[in-house]
């Protein structure tokens, strides 16, 4: 059911204001999406848990006025699954960096796909340790500088779509902080889905990433997002293979989906015992 | 009083099991592991029974952070480990400490350091329950010896949980967790069970999740309520809101160790043998108890003034009751399965160190009464 008009100050917490990240930074318009989604849902505050981990990205959860667990480096997902578990009736939207969803917390990522969990994992992927200032991510790729690459990367990275979409996440998307109307419609449709939904959004770090790599300020390189990305099966696609996608890539509905499936498993216990 | 279906013929593993259902436990997470995954195997056929969650992680680190989860929202949660699986929780263990998560971890004690000596008995996590996460912090730390005890203490572990909000880490070994033996399941009633405490700020008012009450309480507010708040494991003022200000930072600390090591001798828990005219002490704990109850009482029956002082809660340790019981020993002999983690806390409680002695035992099997024997005729100028 849609309210009215959104105003953001009535999904901030006014407290944690102003924001910690950097000029430039993409993940105010991330946080933007994210709570014009759930207004547009008509969701309400006290149905919705946000839990993070650590790193730019993971303090989201503090600016935002729902119940939020600001937890450890990589385990978000893990302490989500332990409160969605417990209390399905509640919303699950975990915004991670992409060092937190993908190095340490990796594992995490594929097994929570894989069950299908009701989650909506965030991943802000913006290619780099931020916080610690400037270290190389699992997806920085190949042939990057950061403070610990300083002769280049030579690690490749990952592909978030990819690694979603084989670890069994029932529905994936990827867009960007240019794409802001895209990226909102986009985190709408992995919340309303029943199941474990991932949405990778491209997200500038100018301070590390951008100087470091010689990509601009934040205006060039969110340029760079709207140059160098296409729809799903853009004809752009036949002169450049290397543009990246951008949409909807995995929605499935005919996957159990895990909270469902252990109160299948309570009801047969509560038979067996009577 | 008890039933014919009340008593039950179970290993240690069961007995913390049907503690801990009976304290109200209704969410678990684990991993794996010996030898403690018979808790896990017996939860994940218990829990569903009476509506209660249980769920097999990816590895230990995500067990530990779905017990917290699972807190937040209400819940009596639990997770079970061992050595290796130990380490891995101690970070997300912390996190329950700082933030304040009622919460209890059974590690059922195995050989070590590193994969160690799996399938055999060992006490050697006596100080990594302590101090096994990182930072200044206090802990809860029970034990017991017999499956009986195993099931008051797993009760006890949840009541203290919720009393002071703090992770209770339950430190059985492999003898006890293993060994089978009778155990008889109280009525309900029977032993105090102590219920989340909620708080009753009503909608709309101001709710400060981190503000103790006069008594030191936390009231908490599960997510899903009607009080939206913040959980962090920053240093956090009475909001939840992430602070560096010395002033927040300081008293939050002191918050944290001083709820328990204040209230060290409520949450002591001891048993005593013969201890009222001896001259030599055991202070034991865990399996090796069992060994030093009996040689003691085959020592009485040749009039040798002996007794025992059964350890079952580790920590905060009670150096305060350690001290007064051995006041008039000429000699104590600590009873445990490491190279000596009890018996530097009661050289440092007692009035005479010197007087303490260490009967350990660290090769995997359980210490005899005879290995307790030994030391003491030494100790008595007697031949071995």
């Amino acid at each position: 059911m849609k309210k009215e008009r959104f105003d953001f100050k009535d999904y901030i917490r006014p407290r944690f204001f102003p924001h910690m990240w950097c000029p430039g930074c993409g993940h105010g318009i991330v946080l933007s999406s994210l709570l014009r989604a759930v207004h547009e849902l008509g969701l309400e505050k006290n149905e919705i848990v946000i839990t993070s981990g650590i790193g730019c990205s993971s303090r989201i959860s503090g600016y935002v006025d729902f119940h939020s667990l600001h937890t450890i480096h990589g385990r978000a997902l893990a302490f989500a699954t332990g409160v969605k578990l417990s209390k399905p009736s509640l919303k699950a939207i975990v915004p991670m960096g992409d060092g937190d969803a993908l190095a340490i917390g990796g594992n995490h990522f594929i097994h929570a796909a894989r069950r299908n969990i009701d989650i909506t994992a965030i991943v802000m992927n913006n290619r780099i340790y931020g916080m610690t200032g400037g270290q190389f991510s699992p997806l920085s790729g190949s042939g990057k500088k950061a403070t610990t690459a300083p002769y280049l990367t030579i690690d490749r990275e990952f592909d978030v779509v990819d690694l979603a979409k084989s670890a069994g996440a029932t529905f994936v998307a990827r867009s960007t902080v240019f794409h802001a109307v895209e990226c909102k419609d986009l985190l709408k449709k992995a919340i309303a889905h029943k199941g474990f939904s991932v949405v990778e959004i491209l997200t500038q770090c100018p301070t590390y990433y951008g100087r470091k790599n010689k990509e601009g300020d934040a205006i060039q390189m969110m340029e760079g997002y709207k140059n160098n990305t296409v729809k799903i099966g853009s004809k752009k696609l036949e002169e450049n293979p290397n543009l990246i996608q951008r949409g909807i890539f995995v929605e499935k509905t005919d996957v159990p989906e895990y909270c469902e499936a252990y109160d299948r498993i309570i009801q047969t216990a509560m038979k067996g015992k009577a | 009083m008890n039933n014919q279906n009340n008593i039950k013929f179970v290993q240690g593993n069961e007995a913390c099991v049907e503690g801990a259902i009976y304290a109200g436990l209704n969410f678990f997470a684990g991993y794996p592991i010996t030898p403690s995954t018979e808790i896990a195997e017996h939860l994940a056929s218990r829990l569903p029974q009476k509506g209660g969650k249980f769920i097999q992680m990816e590895d230990e680190i995500a067990s530990m952070a779905a017990i917290i989860g699972a807190s937040l929202t209400g819940n009596k949660v639990m997770t079970a480990t061992s050595g290796p699986g130990f380490s891995l929780k101690q970070e997300a263990l912390g996190y329950a400490c700082m933030a304040e998560i009622p919460c209890v971890i059974a590690n059922v004690q195995r050989g070590g350091p590193s994969t160690g000596n799996p399938t055999h008995v060992s006490q050697g996590d006596v100080n990594q329950a302590r101090w096994g996460t990182h930072g200044d912090h206090a802990i809860i730390a029970l034990t017991a010896s017999n499956h009986q005890d195993v099931f008051n203490i797993t009760v006890q572990a949840f009541n203290l949980a919720e009393t002071y909000r703090t992770p209770v880490i339950l430190l059985l070994d492999e003898v006890i967790g293993h060994m089978r033996e009778k155990l008889v399941i109280p009525e309900p009633g029977e032993l105090p069970v102590v219920e989340r405490l909620r708080t009753s700020v009503k909608k709309g008012v101001d709710y400060h999740p981190y503000l103790p009450r006069e008594d030191g309480r936390l009231p908490m507010s599960d997510f899903g309520g009607e009080h939206r708040y913040n959980v962090t494991g920053l240093f956090h003022d009475m909001w939840g809101f992430p602070s560096n200000d010395p002033k927040v930072v300081s008293e939050l600390l002191r918050h944290l160790v001083d709820k328990i090591e204040t209230n060290v001798n409520e949450i002591a828990m001891y048993k005593e043998y013969w201890l009222d005219d001896a001259d030599y002490i055991l202070i034991s704990y865990g399996s090796s108890a069992r060994s030093a109850i009996h040689m003691a009482r085959n020592r009485r029956a040749r009039g040798v003034k002996i007794g025992v002082l059964e350890l079952q809660t580790l920590w905060p340790f009670p150096a305060e009751m350690v001290r007064e019981k051995c006041a008039g020993a000429k000699a104590v002999i600590v009873v445990e399965m490491n190279m000596g983690q009890v018996v530097t806390q009661v050289k440092n409680a007692v009035d005479n160190p010197h007087t303490v002695f260490l009967a350990n035992r660290v090769d995997g099997e359980l210490i005899s009464p005879s290995d307790i024997k030994t030391l003491l005729r030494m100790i008595q100028g007697k031949g071995v």
